[in-house]
């Protein structure tokens, strides 16, 4: 048995907006993710080219070298608008709250061992850095990029880089109980320590680049695909004692990495699958990110896993295959 | 920096945000931020920025997702309930196109050009409350989309938005106000959009299309409006913040600052005509005049703010005077032309009726009766003879604003203004001082501008008559344009409307 309470049934004139009953070629019922996404961005007829780069308009194909007929080709398989963004990270933070009052509660980071809580200040403390970097990037990318299919996630993606620095920050609040005083040593060690000199190198290479697909690439396959994937899939064991609970709050930057990389990994597979030429470009652009992303690695999973730097290895070697799978030749 | 004290709030967003940034040495601070310098404003201290608000991005995530889950719950029920059918009038849906055409594609802008400055800065707790602004603004833009969706199924003149934003002809009065704004350097971006915009007009511009909607019935819009405002409020202190960050940083960056604020005011109240229409013409249930709104939230409001503002040296914006003297007009002489150009431009225009008439006469005693009542009298006695007057030439453009040449002569309303400059051996048009004194600011800006009526002559917009230009602009004759009565949109409210009356006798 079903209860169905009866509505006035008004024949709609349309169903969509005419931008979008063309791209389907007929008039259909669009959903909220395409209504809010397809050519939302202004494409043509501007008015004055920008003071600091006359060489483009503000929005303009060429700021990238590979070419797509439709940059509204590759969309966003998670569909997110606004809306769905913030609900999903919403909820993914409930556990975060949740995790870190488990954690703060049976005080499992300040009564870690003296080598744990070292091991977190030097070596986990200095990556909220490099997501305010990845953040830089991905703002970057938002501004630079073209069609919003491509540019809303770009935003997304920035915020969620700040979100995370900030969840990483806090793990140093917890240890130094709340004085701050670990994240100032945490940079100190970004800036000196040998260990995070080529991962700091190499993300100050990306804020210069200028072609907005290559920095995306870079950021992507590289620094979140070797970087980011080692550090929330295999350091664990180098927060010895304290390994439980920083996976615990790392819960965040896990699901973040999967959900990051399924919408990556599709916008990279449909802008290489649209030529020849995309796929060479973007093939070149993955390699070098990828081998740098591994060289800036090595120094942390040696110092931090004393593994001599096989947990970079092998997060290069897991990149590689998917940029293969991807599409790419490398 | 830190000790063993246990840090403040303050501090503590400190830690979660600027203290996140570094001194890049491996690549030079000048080329990771190569924008911020060329505009000659000068910033001895970054660190003296203060945080306008204090949003972790935890707090952001759950307050937006808060709102957004109610916002979504009201327009499902909005448009399972069919509300369309119970706004004031069919009429007031020409003010959602003109929202959706023109405003929301701005909201866009905004996102893109917030993403720049976020990225762009030196100061990074100045970047992170620029990109929250452009996150806030993508929201902006799509749940507009979203809210207005609905509509877009019943009513025309809305599908075609962003083909019709890049195309017709009084929308490149928008679209060029937002492109000269994001073409501009970072810090004049935040003068033009974060200041001028967000602060001083946002309540001449969100607020009335959002009380319009609460007194016309329209619940979806209007539960938008709240939804969006503690966003707007937090838009407010970004750019109260920014002046004062630029005013005290430097004395020589005061007349820069006070250049911007002359030209981004004047460039905002050309842009408001608009809304000054909507306002006394459009709205059938009327919220208040545009002499009052102007009077309230410009002549008192701005007052207050720039006299706050008077310590720092800074000045009411050149041409305010004549801008609230304008204000007994605009509305009229901006619905006067889109009457008589009813079959250019994708909504519905219509004659005032007589107890409209009577309340603009009551709202614009020094004004109406003597300039407007006996034109549209005039109109209204030509359409009953068969004779509704439509103007078939192509009208001159303001260079600058790019508004029909329409306005007239500060102090004499019987004379159009005209201003011309020279440059490069051509000749420039403008509709008044303010516009001319911005072209000759800048004029190799705005020699570039896509001016829509020279660029119909230089057969650039689909050919040269006007049916050609409409095909060019995806606008339907007949259903997008001309006047309201006689409309589908009529012929449907009135469908749903005999419906309602049959079932009720």
């Amino acid at each position: 048995m079903s209860v169905q309470i009866k509505t006035i049934n008004l024949e709609p004139k349309r169903h969509t907006f005419a931008h979008i009953a063309r791209r389907f070629g007929e008039d259909k019922p669009a959903s909220r993710y395409q209504e809010a996404t397809y050519d939302v961005q202004a494409t043509e007829n501007f008015h004055y080219k920008p003071l600091w780069e006359p060489e483009f308009w503000q929005y303009d194909l060429g700021k990238t070298a590979v070419k797509m007929a439709d940059w509204y080709k590759p969309m966003d398989p998670r569909q997110y608008y606004y809306a769905t963004y913030n609900i999903a990270r919403a909820n993914m933070n409930q556990a975060v709250e949740r995790n870190f009052t488990f954690v703060d509660d049976r005080g499992l980071l300040t009564k870690a061992s003296g080598e744990a809580q070292a091991a977190i200040k030097h070596g986990l403390l200095p990556l909220r850095h490099l997501h305010w970097g990845s953040n830089m990037n991905m703002s970057e990318a938002c501004h630079r990029g073209y069609g919003t299919a491509v540019t809303a996630p770009f935003m997304f993606s920035a915020m969620d880089h700040l979100g995370i620095a900030q969840i990483i920050s806090r793990i140093g609040l917890v240890l130094d109980g709340q004085t701050g005083a670990s994240l100032d040593e945490a940079k100190q060690s970004w800036l000196f320590d040998p260990m995070w000199q080529e991962t700091r190198k190499l993300i100050e290479d990306t804020f210069v680049e200028r072609d907005w697909f290559a920095l995306f690439t870079a950021q992507a396959l590289g620094v979140n695909g070797v970087l980011f994937a080692m550090y929330y899939k295999a350091m664990e064991p180098a927060w010895k004692d304290a390994g439980m609970p920083v996976s615990l709050i790392s819960e965040f930057m896990t699901d973040w990495l999967t959900d990051e990389s399924r919408w990556s990994d599709a916008v990279i597979k449909t802008v290489a699958a649209e030529s020849e030429d995309n796929k060479a470009l973007i093939s070149g652009w993955a390699k070098n990110g990828i081998v740098r992303a591994v060289a800036a690695a090595k120094p942390l999973s040696a110092a931090l896993l004393g593994d001599n730097g096989a947990a970079a290895e092998a997060a290069g070697a897991a990149a590689l295959k998917k940029a293969a799978g991807l599409g790419l030749v490398i | 920096m830190s000790g063993t004290k246990k840090l403040g709030l303050r501090q503590r967003y400190e830690h979660m945000t600027r203290g996140l940034d570094w001194e890049t040495t491996y690549q030079p601070m000048d080329k990771v931020f190569p924008y911020d310098q060329f505009e000659g404003i000068k910033i001895k201290d970054w660190s003296a920025w203060e945080d306008p608000f204090r949003l972790t991005m935890d707090a952001y995530w759950k307050f937006q997702a808060e709102k957004e889950r109610k916002l979504y719950a009201v327009l499902d029920s909005f448009a399972q309930n069919n509300g369309q059918t119970g706004i004031s009038d069919a009429r007031y849906a020409n003010v959602l196109k003109l929202f959706l055409t023109g405003v929301s594609p701005l909201e866009y802008a905004a996102h893109r050009g917030f993403a720049f400055t976020g990225r762009h800065l030196r100061g990074s707790g100045t970047r992170v409350a620029c990109q929250m602004q452009s996150i806030d603004e993508l929201r902006h833009v799509q749940t507009q989309i979203h809210t207005i969706s609905h509509f877009n199924k019943y009513f025309d003149g809305l599908s075609e938005f962003p083909h019709m934003h890049d195309r017709v002809w009084y929308l490149s009065v928008p679209k060029s106000f937002f492109d000269d704004a994001r073409t501009a350097g970072p810090f004049e971006f935040m003068i033009a959009v974060g200041f001028s915009f967000e602060y001083v007009l946002t309540n001449l511009l969100f607020v009335p299309f959002m009380s319009g909607a609460a007194y016309n019935g329209d619940m979806s819009t209007v539960t938008f409006g709240f939804s969006a405002q503690s966003d707007e409020s937090r838009h407010m202190t970004l750019g109260i913040e920014v002046i004062k960050f630029l005013l005290e940083q430097h004395p020589d960056n005061l007349p820069i600052v006070q250049k911007w604020v002359d030209k981004w005011f004047w460039r905002g109240h050309r842009l408001l005509g608009i809304v000054a229409m909507m306002m006394d013409y459009m709205l059938p249930k009327k919220v208040m005049s545009w002499k009052e709104a102007w009077d309230i939230y410009f002549t008192e409001a701005g007052g207050a703010l720039f006299q706050d503002l008077a310590r720092y040296g800074l000045k009411m914006p050149k041409g305010a005077e004549i801008a609230t003297a304008e204000a007994e007009h605009i509305s009229h002489q901006n619905w006067c032309t889109f009457y008589q150009y009813t079959h250019a431009a994708p909504f519905h225009t219509w004659m005032p009726d007589n107890e409209h008439l009577d309340w603009l006469s009551e709202k614009y005693p020094n004004t109406f009766d003597k300039y407007y009542r006996p034109r549209w009298e005039q109109w209204a006695k030509m359409d009953k003879e068969g004779k509704r007057f439509y103007n078939g030439a192509l009208v001159q453009l303001c260079q600058t604003c790019q508004i029909p040449m329409v306005y007239t002569e500060p102090g004499d309303p019987n004379t159009i203004c005209f201003r011309e400059t020279q440059h490069g051996g051509q000749r420039y048009h403008f509709c008044s001082d303010g516009c001319k004194d911005i072209f000759d600011n800048e004029p190799e800006k705005y020699i570039q501008a896509w001016m829509p009526v020279q660029q119909i002559f230089q057969g650039n917009c689909g050919g040269p008559t006007v049916p050609d230009v409409l095909n060019w602009y995806n606008l339907k004759f007949g259903v997008d344009n001309m006047d309201y009565a006689g409309s589908p949109d009529e012929a449907l409210w009135n469908e749903w409307h005999a419906d309602k009356v049959k079932a009720a006798s």
